[in-house]
């Protein structure tokens, strides 16, 4: 099967394929033999799916758990800009509200990334030295995917090389939905490969594959070809981050990790933007995945206003009475 | 691995619900005291007494009776439908109006979950009287033939498990039709039955319309064998629906019975698992499976069988079981001291028999009435746990190899109330329902009701229908 855009580009890529873990080392023989595997994964009912995450949501989280909740989501917060507009300046200023997302309180966790355009990940790299917060950069040909393998991993090797300790990559989804499901893996592989010590988070673009049934597939692909984390969404495509999308990725590490060992992060991305969102988040980690994913090792929010919503969330708790928006930086 | 993000307590305030020390009978439009000797009914998560509950007499039914028969002569029969409709339009927003203080009183009284007594009991109480309101003016055009005639006097016995919703499935159509009512709740849950009694003194519905009598079985007894009632509705069990058979036989009475169940839950190879684990859940656990319906049969393709109970034994390992009131429970209280008897005895009776008992490491509180979520694998079709109604949160799990065993051992019982079939096949769903003896077959969903859905059994799960356009026809002159 070769390349839409870049017919030579599978040759040139390296020839003998990485072997998925244990125990699925053959299932990426042939594109027919993995087409086989994905579509043997067990269906997801959607109205099912549905009202699980509805029931979830009811879930009722108060003072003691609310306040581990709200601390516990502004360490997993990938604090995100990724705008034609994005400056040094800007990538700054995010950084310093990263370290100290409230200047008021500075028992304040600070968050787990900040996520930036590759060209800018040097600016936040330097901003962030010694804080322990990670720069994670967005690459190969972010948000569409489309562009030669090579420019892709040239994307990445560029991010890593300005200093990016995370990886966020979009798989191609016209190959995907095309049925073109090694290519997509053997991208996955290669993008792992350029990352060298960083880590690899594979965007699916959930909005654009549609079904749950494609989603816990593209799950599965990006998880046997060596992703560190699945995430939801570019932010810009609609829908972004959605419940029965997580839910669904939740079931799908949690089993990868049942068969394997190896476990795999999720990061819900776009769209998150109330405490309530990001709770009904936490819930759905805590119960569907388990305990061990709720840490900024394993779960992570890709988000940007979210951020001052749990700091507002978070003075409402301490002090009883709601501040307004004045009390947190705008970004 | 310790749980870090521990859910702190979230309870349901019960201020907002008056619990009165003692209750009459709502008789003629008026709250009256029992000749009989009071019963108390408590709360089962906690044992403690919420109240103290009139009993009802021979006496006191006839004269309920003879009220509900005055109303019927003098004022509901010949009232026009869609004035009837206009005061069950009124009970329903009244049941939603009221709609926090029903479940918190039905959470305190029976012992199921807050969240299912706000998210289901209640709001589908409140749906079965608009959906009937509707129809009320709409009788001639329900295809139950040209001006179909009310019966007249209803007596009608409702079970514990879901005290409002029964209540509602039973009054709505009752006075939809024209008929008027005499309803016996269960001695166990009689709370929300009289608040509702409340809600038809706010709507103005003319006295006598409804009457509800408290009490136990010779209360029930009383109700049924009273010569001026022309309709009786039972819901209960299939022993007590027998004997009211046996006395309701050979009267002019009309008789519908909607009685146990000890429903099929058929998981194919093909079946999205974890919405299959989930319909599972909710078809056995939901209500501390005091449901009729309750798919407390598994029935699983073996190629998948070791997959499937992994799955379910972990997602049971985070059912959250404790109070009723905390908004985050999922299994409540067994609703009594001689309920919780009879599921340890079964449970008992299926270990001793050579099944392999499962239950998930759980604390159970010390007061109260509890049973931890049970799985009994290895299960075979001779053993009790698969042939007797527990009503309980235990669940058989059998195997079958090929559709046809599937069908053949899901009819195997004497049952025949309703049944589950989960795949991705379409016409599998199709081809399956087609053979299946039982009133209500879900397919990749369990425990799902709407008014406008009729549901009843087959075999010793009763007979007559309730709900849509079919449950009409049980309170409708010549329409059955």
């Amino acid at each position: 099967m070769t390349h839409v855009l870049d017919p030579d580009a599978p040759a040139a890529a390296n020839p003998p394929r990485r072997e998925p873990p244990a125990p699925y080392r053959d299932v990426t023989r042939s594109d027919a033999a993995f087409r086989a595997f994905l579509h043997g994964l067990p269906g997801v009912d959607q109205v099912g799916a549905e009202s699980r995450v509805a029931v979830l949501g009811t879930r009722s989280i108060k003072t003691t758990a609310k306040a581990w909740a709200i601390d516990t989501a502004i360490s997993m917060v990938d604090l995100t800009t990724l705008e034609g507009a994005d400056t040094p300046g800007r990538v700054r200023s995010l950084a310093a509200k990263a370290r100290r997302p409230d200047p008021g309180d500075p028992t304040t966790p600070p968050v787990a990334a900040v996520c930036v355009y590759g060209d800018l990940a040097g600016v936040a790299k330097e901003a962030l030295t010694g804080t322990g917060i990670s720069v994670a950069a967005v690459a190969t040909a972010f948000p569409s995917g489309r562009a030669s393998r090579a420019v892709k991993l040239a994307d990445v090797r560029d991010a890593v090389a300005n200093g990016a300790d995370e990886i966020d990559m979009v798989i191609d989804r016209g190959a995907f939905l095309a049925g073109r499901h090694l290519d997509v893996f053997d991208e996955i592989v290669a993008v792992k490969e350029a990352c060298g010590d960083a880590h690899l988070k594979v965007i699916l673009e959930t909005g654009e594959l549609v079904t749950l049934d494609n989603v816990r597939r593209a799950s599965w692909l990006a998880m046997l070809a060596g992703g560190d984390f699945i995430k939801t969404s570019t932010g810009k495509v609609s829908p972004a981050a959605t419940l029965p999308v997580c839910l669904v990725m939740l079931e799908a590490v949690r089993d990868f990790r049942a068969a394997t060992g190896r476990q795999v992060g999720v990061k819900p991305a776009g769209g998150i933007r109330t405490t309530k969102d990001a709770i009904k988040h936490l819930v759905l980690v805590n119960e569907v995945a388990g305990p061990e994913w709720l840490s900024p090792d394993w779960f992570r929010f890709g988000a940007s206003s979210l951020l001052n919503d749990l700091l507002l969330q978070r003075q409402k708790l301490r002090t009883g009475h709601y501040s307004g928006p004045d009390h947190v930086s705008v970004d | 691995m310790t749980n870090l993000f521990e859910y702190a307590p979230a309870p349901e305030s019960r201020s907002i619900v008056d619990v009165a020390p003692s209750y009459g009978l709502f008789v003629d439009g008026e709250f009256v005291d029992g000749s009989g000797t009071p019963f108390k009914t408590v709360n089962p998560a906690t044992e403690e007494v919420l109240s103290e509950v009139a009993s009802a007499t021979d006496a006191d039914v006839d004269r309920a009776v003879r009220a509900a028969r005055r109303a019927f002569t003098r004022v509901w029969g010949p009232m026009r439908p869609a004035d009837r409709g206009k005061y069950l339009f009124r009970i329903a927003r009244l049941l939603q109006e009221r709609a926090r203080e029903f479940a918190v009183l039905e959470s305190l009284d029976n012992g199921k979950p807050i969240r299912e007594s706000r998210d289901v009991d209640v709001p589908l109480a409140a749906a079965h009287f608009f959906y009937h309101a509707g129809w009320a003016d709409k009788l001639d055009w329900a295809g139950l033939g040209p001006g179909p005639r009310p019966l007249g006097v209803a007596g009608q016995v409702i079970p514990w498990n879901f005290p409002l919703l029964m209540l509602a499935w039973k009054v709505a159509p009752a006075l939809a039709t024209g008929n008027t009512v005499v309803l016996k709740p269960a001695e166990t849950t009689p709370l929300t039955a009289l608040l509702f009694a409340e809600v038809c003194r706010q709507a103005d519905l003319p006295p006598g319309v409804v009457n509800i009598v408290t009490g136990a079985g010779d209360t029930g007894r009383a109700v049924v064998e009273h010569e001026d009632v022309d309709k009786v509705a039972f819901t209960g069990s299939t022993e007590v629906g027998r004997s009211i058979a046996r006395a309701v036989a050979g009267t002019r009475k009309r008789l519908t019975l909607e009685l146990g169940g000890k429903a099929a839950n058929i998981v194919f190879d093909d079946a999205p698992i974890d919405q299959a684990v989930e319909g599972i859940v909710q078809g056995v656990f939901s209500n501390q499976g005091h449901v009729c319906c309750a798919g407390s049969r598994l029935l699983v393709q073996e190629s998948v069988h070791d997959e499937v109970i992994a799955s379910l034994q972990r997602r049971i390992g985070t059912l959250r079981l404790g109070h009723p009131l905390d908004k985050n429970t999922d299994i409540g209280a067994i609703n009594s001291a001689e309920q919780l008897a009879r599921i340890r005895e079964l449970s008992e009776v299926g270990e001793a028999e050579g099944a392999n008992r499962w239950q998930p490491a759980c604390e159970l509180p010390e007061r109260g009435f509890w049973f931890p979520p049970t799985v009994f694998t290895d299960v075979s079709p001779a053993h009790r746990i698969a042939r007797d109604e527990v009503f309980g949160p235990v669940l058989s799990v059998l195997t079958f190899r090929t559709p046809d065993e599937a069908v053949a051992k899901a009819n195997n019982t004497t049952y025949g109330l309703s049944a589950g079939i989960w795949t991705e096949k379409g016409s599998r769903i199709l081809a399956v329902a087609d053979r299946l003896r039982a009133g209500v077959v879900w397919a990749n969903t369990f425990n799902q009701f709407d008014p406008t859905s009729p549901f009843g059994g087959y075999k010793q799960s009763g007979y007559g229908r309730e709900g849509g356009r079919h449950g009409l026809a049980a309170y409708l002159e010549g329409a059955q």
